[in-house]
């Protein structure tokens, strides 16, 4: 068993257990569902418009080398600087190598799930510079020192006793039960974060081939605080965020916002074309885009799964995942959690440590009904589980599988095996079972009937 | 060893050399060929000017955005004197621009063209900001700013307060036609930031319950003229 597969399962246990937190995950989630439908109901046709997203996306990714290369002539042509990583670490050494070269003193960060994935925080850190998350989420992941739990809304497991207690103790702010009051604290500590920062770090949502800017989503303004107040902005993107037209994104933006967080439009979608312009009064003197392959070459290179990179990174996946609400984010380990992520994962850091997330579904297929870009999210868990077995299969999948063919094949010992097995199903009841511990543990077998279905068949005499 | 692009660019050649099938489509497919189409699946955005307009005023009133309609000019500025004097604003910063001059005369606080230097912490200190903007999408209740129609970037985010003085043929239908003004006015030469403000800043982050001005302004004022 994998470390991850084991450290998986235990999370996942004790998570599953505890009724508390899923009570309140669920509770959390309640206004989601809710709001999700009512702006849902504003479109005249939501699956006319699930086309239309999922084409935008494919359009873009199946015609990957073109559209990225028209992206970067026309982002290059507004003034931007480009920079290629093939992954993680020569991301990083790029965003320190920038750091290094304009003498960066503090830097401020709003959300990007790519940085999260590269570790951009740490390497940062290691190097000496200060750097503070400005997504209240993040900021409050950031100051327990834990991952974010869901990648759109980070720290939606904490409660709010757990966040005062957390401000008092690192900004020595009085209790307080009040959500708006602690919002208002972390305002109020990140406003002058943002004026001294030097370089403002963000993510991209959508890379946009036409014009050659990039768009951001946000509900909060401090990833417009972070591209507008630091001399220098470097945003990070993985290469399959590009979409061919500037119009995409009238149909991309509501549905990410309604999808993901029941919103008609998130607060601030800002589209950014370059650094300060001539005759603009403000904005950074620099503007850098590292554009990150980090595996999804692997992704793309496989024709069944290639729709995973359509991800627009919604979140709504997560919201309607059984499995998700029942164990947690944390449970999955991973920087991209739920649904999507158990697809994902196993491409970008191996499919024989992570496959045991395609196993953690019920198959329901919530997640592909939610999905407004089409991802075949479920389907794709169990191309997984397929290609894992066929990668490498363990001792009990090979003997399963051929002795499974092996009697299929025989009719008369798929008889005898069921007579077998009626008469001794009483008794395997009460054995410790090889394999099936887990199993059985919740568990009981069913009761075998008197006759088979084919001895039944037989005997009806039509 | 080869740089990093040409490797990218290769691996990307390579993968794709498989073709991929398309996505199980619903509708009749049209919906696919993208691009300034109408799109009559996505939510209405009004046929006529008036529709449009109701449709605005529902959006902003559920965003918790304040719609203000006045008849002309002078009535815009006195809006915004009146908010001005009830909110006890002492700085306000503003947009240089031929419709908010008059607006900003009518002040009595103290006023700043903020487009006249960058001064973070100067403008971190004004209650307000006062802008023009693009274009105002009726469809969503969002406001499409600009790092030039809304004195760059910051003037319509740092701020506790935005103000923006608007003009009702500023309405358009939907998101496109808004991206559309946007690429015919600006062509190639695209103002740095262009800004899609959809209500007060806001956040879910605790509990998911939700708050006003996470980081941007908690009020968001629409004066609308004609
Ligand atoms: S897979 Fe689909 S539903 Fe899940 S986050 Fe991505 S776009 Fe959203």
């Amino acid at each position: 068993m994998s470390d991850s597969k084991a450290i998986f399962l235990k999370d996942a246990t004790v998570n599953a257990a505890d009724g508390d937190q899923r009570a309140f995950i669920n509770k959390a989630l309640g206004g989601y569902y809710t709001n999700r439908d009512l702006q849902k109901a504003r479109y005249r046709d939501w699956e006319r418009a699930r086309d239309a997203a999922s084409m935008a996306k494919w359009s873009a990714v199946n015609d990957l080398a073109n559209v990225l290369e028209k992206f970067v002539g026309n982002f290059e042509r507004n003034g931007g600087v480009v920079h290629w990583a093939r992954d993680a670490e020569e991301a990083r050494t790029i965003i320190l190598k920038i750091a290094e070269d304009v003498k960066a003193k503090a830097i401020v960060k709003s959300k990007c799930m790519t940085t999260e994935e590269i570790h951009l925080n740490d390497a940062l850190e290691k190097a000496g510079y200060g750097v503070v998350e400005s997504d209240l989420g993040e900021f409050i992941q950031q100051l327990r020192g834990e991952a974010p739990y869901h990648f759109v809304f980070p720290c939606m497991h904490v409660k709010r006793e757990a966040i005062s207690a957390l401000f008092t103790k690192h900004l020595g702010t009085a209790p307080t039960d009040s959500p708006e009051e602690l919002t208002m604290i972390a305002r109020r500590h990140l406003r002058q974060l943002y004026i001294d920062a030097d370089i403002g770090i963000t993510g991209a949502n959508f890379l946009v081939a036409e014009t050659g800017q990039i768009s951001i989503t946000e509900n909060e303004g401090n990833a417009r605080l972070t591209a507008a107040l630091p001399r220098i902005h470097i945003a990070l993107s993985g290469i399959e965020k590009v979409v061919n037209h500037l119009d995409d994104l009238s149909v991309l933006l509501p549905m990410l916002a309604t999808a993901g967080a029941g919103q008609p439009m998130t607060c601030y979608n800002t589209l950014y074309s370059g650094p300060r312009k001539k005759g603009e009064c403000d904005g950074p003197e620099e503007f850098h885009l590292v554009l990150m392959d980090n595996a999804r070459t692997r992704i793309l290179a496989d024709p069944e799964q290639r729709d995973s990179l359509h991800c627009i990174r919604c979140g709504a996946c997560l919201n309607v995942c059984p499995i998700f609400k029942n164990i947690g984010g944390l449970a999955y380990g991973t920087t991209y959690q739920g649904p999507i992520g158990s697809v994902i994962t196993p491409h970008l850091r191996g499919l024989k440590q992570w496959n045991h997330l395609s196993g953690a579904s019920s198959l329901c297929g919530a997640c592909t009904d939610a999905c407004p870009v089409r991802i075949d999210l479920h389907h794709h868990l169990l191309h997984n589980r397929r290609n894992a077995a066929k990668q490498s299969p363990t001792l009990f999948d090979l003997a399963f599988h051929h002795g499974f063919t092996f009697v299929i094949k025989r009719p008369w010992l798929f008889a005898l095996g069921g007579r077998i097995f009626r008469a001794t199903l009483p008794l395997l009841q009460k054995l410790p079972l090889p394999y099936m511990g887990a199993w059985m543990k919740t568990r009981d077998l069913p009761k075998a009937p008197a006759q088979s279905f084919r001895d039944q068949w037989k005997n009806q005499n039509v | 060893m080869s740089d990093a692009r040409s490797d990218i660019f290769a691996r990307i050649r390579e993968a794709l050399k498989v073709k991929a099938p398309k996505p199980h489509l619903k509708g009749d497919g049209a919906a696919g060929k993208t691009s300034t189409v109408a799109k009559p699946w996505l939510p209405d955005g009004g046929e006529t000017a008036e529709d449009s307009l109701t449709i605005l005023a529902e959006q902003l009133a559920k965003l918790k955005a304040v719609l203000i309609r006045v008849p002309d000019h002078a009535s815009a500025a006195k809006a915004v004197a009146e908010l001005s004097a009830s909110k006890n604003w002492k700085k306000v910063a503003y947009h240089g621009h031929d419709l908010l001059r008059p607006v900003v005369a009518a002040l009595t606080c103290e006023t700043w063209e903020a487009d006249t230097s960058f001064d973070k912490q100067r403008l971190e200190g004004c209650d307000a900001g006062i802008t023009t903007c693009e274009s105002i999408v009726a469809q969503l209740g969002s406001i499409l700013v600009s790092s030039a129609s809304s004195g760059g970037r910051a003037l319509s985010i740092l701020p506790h307060v935005h103000v923006v003085v608007a003009e009702s043929s500023q309405i358009v239908p939907d998101l496109g036609a808004a991206l559309a003004l946007a690429k015919a006015r600006h062509g190639d030469q695209m103002p740095s930031m262009l800004s899609f403000i959809t209500g007060p800043s806001r956040t879910g982050d605790i509990e998911r319950i939700l708050v006003l001005g996470a980081h941007g302004p908690k009020e968001l004022y629409l004066i609308l003229i004609g």
